[in-house]
């Protein structure tokens, strides 16, 4: 007998998803799914459209990371173009991606999963959430609402707007930066600074109270990808791959993303609308399971030797020299947000320092010159990849779009699986267990359908089917 | 059929007329819509552009006249002595929405994603007039992007069909590239009675189609989202340029 526990919808991550647990005949968890209920079909909707349109109708994937598809989707229209960017555009490109970040991981921090972090997995559901923590903490809120700010101001220097901003565009960006913008910038950059550095405290004296969920929160080996120097320094914008294993080994190093399809293997899944990213290498037959890797702040902090920025390196390795080189528990993306913030604070701050950054000449003009472009960035949540293909005229006549919470999938199916073999016991099922599961998979932040959701209270119901589908009973979380 | 007010020591308006209750006094032949306009008077309008002739299609420039059970066309209609005209009543705002929101509804009209978003005559005219729902059924029509012109695009989608652009290509360039193919529904632009716009042979690349387009149908090549600025002013300039052999600063006659 197979009882199904299903839990939807999944709150307080972006987007909209449902999760269902499989019993075995001796109650004890057999198999664990995460399924996006939600089809978005922009791969479709985006053929035929003037490929110059492609960064501003991406965008609309997502409110939280457009930038990150502005980009990807802007280097893409480039490779299709086959023009260099100016210099200036560049760095304006590279300040707008590490406000994204900073806004992204902070909003992912204090928003969606502090509540869980800092009230307890098993405080009442009425109170867990953003307004029950600013209730709590109310200076603790404050400032992570004005670190967010920050990184959105950054953006919107660049992009013109918060959201959705029309300033990255193919080529370069829209207009020349300011000094005001840079000065406005500057002046916020050590409030913000100490904020990311007080909420990495905040975060390490509470890591003790989760040592269970540290270790069952997918802590299990895979691989990781992302963007890295081959100096083995963080990066975000450009440049080569790298994987590394479980050991921190470097699998390949300095991928060309344009090359993915030879490396990257996509599996579509008949109950999800998510698609399957796997490492083609290690998959040799139709069960995409075995080339499980993972992308992300995680990733990139375990791909990554260091930032390159003095206060963020310090920390990365205070940390490392108490969990270890590589961190395989996704608890640890929290931690690895946090870390990132702070080194994309430093990088601003850099980025600031350099006088090409003011310089007027920020737009090539191209035209179609190939007929294929690959785009790819880091986004907050992983490796982005936008692969267009277009005709002569510039029209675009395929889309392939490969999501960092894509590529997260089957990590986040296991780290399911192990949480719910860790919690779950059977028909009796408490809230905070309900929780954890969650919260395993809010460790991930993914973005499922890229809209903004994030409703702390909303009911949550766990039904138990029988084999026929009838329910046996069901339980609401409030 | 300019509005630009007649130079001084020519005749002087003599024909009495009420604009929403006030007395006025119109030039003869003077149409309803260049008198609003001379006044202060605001009628919205879409497919009227200065400098091309009178196409009403739109319709959205329709008044209400004393006497008159139809709704004349602003732009269309000369006034005569005694006319008593209302431009801005309950009924004339609720005509004037649908109509706006049927010129929506026939096509594919996305602005987040547009490259007019921002300088859209259609968008500006929902905005003004109170459009925030959309009362009809979207047609969501499968309609093409003709992007074989080295300069520009036509986006069908996002056409509503107000004929700038084939009156200024026929009266203004003298190529007459477009027309309006099929009726009704099926009404769609089409460059020399049918071919793509990158064959068309008898296209100057001009562009002042491009320039008097009030959506994001006709765009530069190239444009990202928002980042299309039309100039259908400058058809004014044109032709008074033209026709009177004078050159009047564009910006002395939009202010």
């Amino acid at each position: 007998m197979h009882d199904i526990h299903l839990i939807d919808p999944v709150t307080r991550i972006e987007g909209h998803a449902k999760i269902t647990l499989h019993l075995d005949e001796g109650g004890s968890v057999a198999d664990a799914r995460f399924h996006v209920t939600e089809f978005r079909g922009f791969e479709d909707f985006c053929r035929g459209r003037p490929v110059s349109e492609m960064p501003g109708l991406t965008a609309r994937t997502c409110g939280i990371c457009p930038v990150s598809h502005l980009l990807a989707s802007a280097k893409a229209v480039d490779a299709i173009h086959a023009l260099t960017v100016p210099p200036a555009a560049r760095l304006q490109r590279q300040l707008a991606n590490l406000g994204q970040i900073v806004q992204s991981h902070v909003l992912s921090f204090f928003h969606l999963s502090a509540p869980d972090l800092l009230l307890g997995m098993d405080a009442d559901p009425a109170t867990r959430n953003v307004f029950g923590l600013m209730q709590a903490e109310p200076e603790l809120v404050r400032r992570g609402v004005r670190l967010r700010q920050f990184g959105q101001e950054v953006i919107a220097a660049v992009a013109g707007e918060r959201i959705h901003g029309k300033g990255i565009v193919p080529g370069g960006v829209a207009e020349p930066f300011t000094t005001a913008q840079r000065d406005g910038i500057r002046a916020r950059l050590d409030e913000a600074l100490t904020a990311a550095t007080d909420t990495w405290q905040l975060l390490e004296s509470i890591l003790d109270g989760f040592t269970r969920e540290i270790g069952v929160f997918g802590d299990f080996p895979s691989l990781y990808l992302a963007h890295c120097r081959p100096d083995g320094t963080w990066e975000h914008y450009e440049g080569g791959l790298r994987v590394v294993d479980a050991d921190g080994a470097i699998v390949v190093d300095q991928l060309d993303p344009a090359d993915y399809r030879q490396y990257l293997g996509e599996a579509a899944n008949p109950d999800s609308y998510l698609k399957s990213p796997y490492w083609k290498a290690l998959v040799p037959d139709d069960d995409p399971r075995p080339g499980m890797y993972r992308v992300g702040p995680l990733a990139r902090i375990n791909v990554a030797e260091r930032f390159g920025t003095p206060i963020a390196d310090g920390l990365l390795d205070e940390f490392r020299s108490r969990v270890g080189r590589v961190v395989s528990s996704a608890f640890h993306y929290h931690a690895a947000r946090i870390l990132e913030v702070i080194a994309s604070i430093e990088l601003i701050g850099r980025l600031l320092d350099d006088p090409v950054l003011l310089e007027s000449r920020v737009r090539a003009q191209g035209g179609v010159n190939a007929l294929r472009g690959v785009g790819a960035s880091e986004a907050p949540r992983g490796t982005l990849f936008h692969d267009y293909r277009v005709d002569g005229d510039g029209m675009v006549t395929d889309v392939n779009l490969i999501i960092a919470t894509g590529q997260n999938e089957l990590a986040m199916n296991r780290t399911i699986l192990e949480i719910a073999r860790e919690f779950v016991d059977g028909p009796s099922l408490s809230d905070g267990v309900l929780n954890r599961v969650e919260a395993g998979i809010r460790a991930y932040d993914p973005c499922l359908s890229c809209s903004t959701h994030a409703l702390g209270q909303m009911p949550m119901s766990l039904e138990l089917l029988d084999p026929q589908g009838r329910q046996v009973c069901e339980v609401h979380r409030h | 059929m300019s509005l630009v007010p007649p130079r001084s020591g020519g005749p002087r308006p003599n024909v009495p007329v009420v604009l929403d209750g006030e007395e006025v006094s119109a030039y003869e032949g003077e149409t309803i819509l260049a008198l609003a306009r001379r006044v202060g008077t605001d009628i919205p309008t879409l497919c009227y552009l200065d400098g091309l002739s009178i196409h009403g299609g739109c319709r959205l420039c329709m008044v209400e006249v004393a006497g008159d059970s139809r709704l004349p066309l602003a732009c269309a209609t000369p006034v005569t002595a005694e006319m008593e005209i209302r431009t801005d009543t309950t009924a004339l705002r609720n005509h004037r929405r649908r109509v706006i929101e049927l010129l929506f509804a026939e096509g594919n009209h996305i602005c987040a994603t547009c490259v007019s978003s921002g300088a859209c005559e259609l968008q500006d005219l929902a905005a003004t007039n109170g459009v925030d729902h959309i009362h009809y059924a979207l047609e969501f029509p499968r309609t093409d992007v003709d992007a074989t012109h080295p300069k520009y695009v036509l986006d069908r989608e996002r056409c509503v069909l107000c004929t700038r652009c084939v009156r200024v290509c026929d009266e203004v360039e003298g190529a007459h590239v477009w027309d309006i193919a099929h009726r009704g529904n099926s009404s769609t632009l089409v460059a020399e009675l049918g071919k793509p716009w990158g064959e068309a042979s008898s296209c100057t690349w001009c562009g002042k189609c491009v320039l008097v387009c009030p959506t994001g149908a006709l765009s530069f090549k190239g444009r990202s989202t928002g980042e299309m600025r039309h100039d259908p002013d400058v058809i004014e300039f044109l032709t008074r340029l033209r026709d009177e052999g004078e050159w009047v600063d564009r910006q002395e006659v939009s202010s």
